[in-house]
């Protein structure tokens, strides 16, 4: 779609220019000095110039300190991490977005007390709920097993109430009953008409599902207690407290904090690049025009 | 993909004889998986903690014992102290700084200029827990930090002036702000987007700045966005946790430690093994949030069917 594009809002009122740059340098300075610091021998760190390059010799001798550490542990974890996010995602996007289409286009028996029952369950501490899953994880013998972190992770209320505000503030009944009245099913309504207008909440909800699942640290590290089952959230849990200046009674497998910089930088890049993928999703007038009112 | 033909053809394509089922059962169906994992997997859980709350480790009902517990702690009250002065700074900031950023974001539509800043908002979301602990260590001491010239500026010299505790809701809410905005404005961006072109162009037509089609057309039709952000961050706010303990972590426990209700709950759970006296104080901020969550959909119509 192509929109006569007027001339750069922004020029006429540096107000707005000048708090985008503001922020930009908020949220990237502390990142671009983390990149830097994977550059860096802990000397330089704590002594050079804080936004200086180190050396390609020093990021390659950190790679290898990290990548040494318990024999490649850090691919194992990154790999964990893949298998677990990804395996939950799907569930999540299976149903999280019927759910909430049903929740907003049609009335049901229950469909508020579902979504009542949604909003208090998300406004729960989620470190509480820990022990009770833990307990119920326990007593269908599922501990110690991939599922043990799988199947909470799929329960994402947050996407189903994405799913919810999406579809009832951007799907216009109108089609729904246009398409009604053609002789569609309630079901062919949602796959034919709904479904293919949802790609951008199944973007949101798909990307937001995968980032809880992979930073979430607390559950994996309650439920999964095999060292080579670690998804890589755990894993840099692990580095932290081999940094001696962080935890002074850290033993001989002392790692340093430039490795644990890499670390933080492998372990986020996954992320990044499913938000640039997502991000194509996202895009302008889905609905344009879809119905004459 | 394109949407419009998918939509024309399910129009046209599908036979006319079929009159449509019952949308009651439909909608059961379409929520059925979802609802199996609700169950399971929060339900099951949040009724467990209550159970917790109100028995002793034996399970034996025990009233409000827990609760009163609790409030006795000398660390109960300034708990709630700290994160009524954090709500306030987190909540004010998170509203007008994402919506604001969102809108401007807006403007600038398509260019690449726009894109780029998205995705670098967005990248310290990438960073949570263990993985930003070091980044905010050396940020916010005076003597490594790349930003020291700020934090000299605001007069501070040393990482202990950085965090009195004075200086607390703000820094929190600044490492909040740092991890969490990021993804509010890609929601509030994609809800942006959702806004009928049309609407947009027929009030510029009428001659509205920038400004009036904000106030006067796209918050009014983000407000159930900005209802669930609000309603999220209040109680995300409640519960805060992680921010504290990372500058705890940081300082080596000279900041921020048992510094919101939720840590103190963490730590009658797993260093006392009080697990109920702990659960009391989540069911209060469940309630907590319940109460504001409850104005906030009554007054907003959040609920509604479209």
């Amino acid at each position: 779609m192509i929109r006569p594009r007027p001339a750069n809002p922004l020029r006429a009122n540096p107000f707005p220019a000048i708090l985008l740059v503001v922020f930009l340098l908020f949220f990237v300075v502390p990142v671009l000095w983390l990149v830097l610091a994977a550059t860096k021998t802990d000397d330089q760190l704590v002594h050079g110039a804080p936004l200086s390059f180190g050396s390609w010799h020093a990021l390659s001798a950190n790679w290898h300190a990290l990548t040494g550490y318990q024999d490649d542990a850090i691919f194992l974890w990154l790999r964990n991490s893949a298998l677990y996010s990804f395996l939950s995602l799907v569930i999540t996007i299976a149903v999280a977005i019927p759910a909430g289409y049903a929740l907003a286009m049609t009335e049901f028996r229950g469909r508020r007390t579902l979504l009542i029952a949604t909003l208090t369950v998300m406004l729960m501490p989620s470190a509480t709920l820990v022990v009770p899953l833990f307990l119920e994880i326990n007593a269908v013998h599922l501990i110690g097993s991939m599922w043990s972190i799988i199947l909470p992770y799929s329960f994402y209320p947050f996407g189903v109430f994405m799913a919810y505000i999406y579809f009832s503030t951007a799907l216009p009944g109108d089609l729904l009953d246009a398409a009604r009245i053609d002789g569609c099913t309630e079901f062919g309504v949602f796959r034919r008409v709904a479904l293919p207008l949802a790609a951008p909440v199944t973007a949101l909800v798909g990307f937001f599902s995968f980032v809880a699942n992979w930073t979430n640290y607390f559950l994996p590290y309650v439920m999964l207690p095999e060292n080579d089952q670690l998804p890589v959230q755990v894993g840099l849990g692990t580095l932290l407290s081999n940094v001696p200046q962080f935890n002074p009674t850290a033993g001989t497998s002392a790692v340093e904090r430039p490795e644990l910089a890499l670390a933080t930088l492998l372990a986020i890049s996954p992320v990044l690049a499913v938000f640039l993928f997502s991000q194509r999703f996202l895009v302008a007038g889905m609905l344009a025009g879809a119905t004459k009112s | 993909m394109t949407t419009r033909t998918t939509a024309q053809s399910a129009r046209a394509g599908a036979p006319a004889r079929r009159r449509a089922l019952l949308p009651g059962r439909a909608g059961h169906a379409f929520v059925a998986g979802y609802t199996i994992l609700l169950i399971a997997f929060g339900i099951v859980p949040t009724g467990y903690a209550i159970y917790f709350a109100f028995t002793n480790d034996g399970g034996t009902f025990t009233g409000l014992s827990n609760f009163t517990d609790a409030a006795s702690d000398f660390r109960y009250l300034p708990a709630i102290g700290h994160i009524a002065l954090y709500l306030v700074c987190w909540l004010v900031s998170l509203v007008v700084f994402v919506v604001g950023l969102s809108l401007l974001l807006h403007r600038l539509g398509a260019r690449p200029v726009g894109k780029v800043l998205r995705f670098v908002y967005y990248i310290p979301g990438a960073l949570a827990g263990a993985a930003s602990v070091m980044v905010w260590l050396f940020m916010l001491d005076p003597a490594v930090s790349p930003v020291s010239f700020v934090l000299r500026a605001f007069g501070f010299d040393t990482f202990t002036q950085v965090i009195a505790p004075g200086h607390l809701p703000v820094l929190m809410t600044v490492i909040a702000f740092w991890t969490g905005a990021g993804g509010w404005i890609v929601v509030m961006y994609g809800a942006l987007n959702n806004i009928p072109h049309e609407i947009l162009e027929a009030a510029r037509m009428d001659g509205a700045k920038a400004w009036q089609t904000a106030r006067r057309i796209q918050i009014p039709l983000l407000r159930k966005w900005i209802v669930y952000m609000v309603i999220l961050a209040f109680a995300g706010g409640t519960q805060l946790f992680v921010e504290p303990e990372l500058l705890s972590q940081a300082s080596n426990g000279m900041a921020g430690r048992d510094y919101s209700p939720n840590q103190l709950s963490y730590d009658f759970a797993f260093q006392n093994n009080n697990v109920n006296t702990a659960a009391a104080i989540s069911v209060e901020l469940l309630l907590l949030g319940l109460v504001v969550a409850a104005v906030f959909v009554a007054r907003s119509g959040f609920f509604d069917a479209d």
